[in-house]
């Protein structure tokens, strides 16, 4: 079990570009269609359980179905099957780009690529706020823009503020508590 | 010295990294600025490299961040700790869930945390964006336009979805252009 969790990882980790959304996919088809492993309805489940969990979604992901196939085993297989690829490509790319750096024709394309990779930060933001919102015909009502009022205020605190990032977090965490928990009291009472 | 940072560094990334790599891409970033491992322009380097890798991003960006700051043993320390905190949260939530069945899913605290975290991770992505804007990345007008050029392709698929859409909203592709660009300006 820990070698064919490690295998089908090790496969998907090498294979797809773009991060761990991009593993999804392959992953389902890989444990779902062709292994047969769980069924629809529990990856389903998994999903939204790696991405309610904090840590990378693909990592979570193979933590997950290593721990339902194989226990321990299986997540050990799984996990290193989906960071190994990554790690050496990265390592590979470490050692020799530390010396190509210093080439002028690296040093330009990398003038080129700096602000296009700001921009590929900031750009996904319009969809992952329309996914956020739940906006699905465009309803101009102002009450269903509140919550980035949210999104705002962490922006700014981080950017202007200096804050690190995990405070936000820990008080979005708190905050949100708290108000359920006064609103279910109130309601109760 | 120098390893033990490291290593709490990218475990408390591991630890409140919600929300997928994006967003654990400002929580890196903070670390390394505060921490002084490196100039703003080299780690929006390794950002780069991390997006046309194979992989998780945010392994990626460990991996080489921790290189920089440490060599090899740096970059296996990163990698192991940003994933640690996944392992011991990950495994009592499957534990649970296997024990709990799916009660969990519809229980208000649950649900409305995980929206409400949600709206602070735009926010957290959007600083990563608005701290990396600076005349280090962005030198000149032709750095603008390489940034609006780049925005636009990437929004394009969201109001009018077709395969040529698709097709030149890849990250990938676009950073390839971007360097060709930026080779051909300032060669």
């Amino acid at each position: 079990m820990f070698f064919q969790l490690f295998w089908t990882y090790l496969k998907i980790g090498t294979f797809t570009l773009g991060g761990g959304y991009a593993m999804l996919p392959l992953i389902q088809r890989e444990v779902v269609d062709r292994r047969g492993w769980i069924d629809e309805e529990e990856f389903l489940n998994m999903i939204a359980l790696a991405q309610a969990a904090p840590g990378l979604i693909a990592v979570n992901s193979a933590i997950f179905i290593g721990w339902r196939i194989g226990g321990w085993r299986g997540v050990c297989g799984a996990v290193l099957g989906a960071v190994l690829p990554s790690f050496l490509i990265i390592l590979a790319i470490a050692m020799v780009f530390s010396e190509w750096k210093e080439l002028p024709a690296v040093e330009a394309a990398f003038k080129g690529i700096r602000p296009a990779v700001v921009a590929l930060i900031a750009a996904p933001l319009v969809k992952m706020a329309k996914s956020a919102l739940k906006i699905k015909n465009s309803k101009l009502k102002i009450q269903n823009y509140l919550p980035l009022l949210v999104s705002l205020a962490a922006a700014l605190l981080i950017w202007l503020g200096g804050v690190n990032p995990v405070w936000v977090i820990l008080a979005t965490i708190v905050i949100t508590l708290c108000s359920i928990y006064l609103s279910l009291y109130h309601s109760s009472k | 010295m120098l390893y033990l940072s490291l290593f709490i560094s990218f475990f408390k990334i591991g630890l409140f990294g919600f929300g997928g790599g994006l967003a654990i891409l400002s929580l890196i970033q903070m670390e390394v600025e505060q921490h002084g491992w490196m100039s703003r322009q080299e780690f929006v380097d390794i950002v780069a490299v991390s997006q046309v890798t194979p992989g998780p991003i945010g392994i990626n960006c460990a991996t080489y961040v921790g290189y920089t700051v440490g060599g090899f043993w740096g970059s296996l320390l990163a990698t192991f700790a940003i994933v640690l905190p996944s392992l011991m949260i990950m495994l009592s939530i499957c534990k649970a869930y296997f024990w709990l069945g799916k009660r969990f899913r519809g229980n208000p605290y649950f649900e409305e945390t995980l929206r409400m975290l949600r709206f602070t991770v735009l926010g957290l992505i959007a600083s990563a964006a608005l701290l990396l804007m600076k005349p280090e990345t962005f030198i000149d007008a032709y750095s603008w336009v390489i940034f609006g050029a780049v925005c636009f392709f990437t929004v394009l698929p969201q109001i009018h979805k077709n395969k040529v859409t698709e097709f030149l909203s890849h990250p990938i592709l676009l950073i390839v252009l971007a360097g060709a660009a930026g080779f051909l300006i300032y060669r």
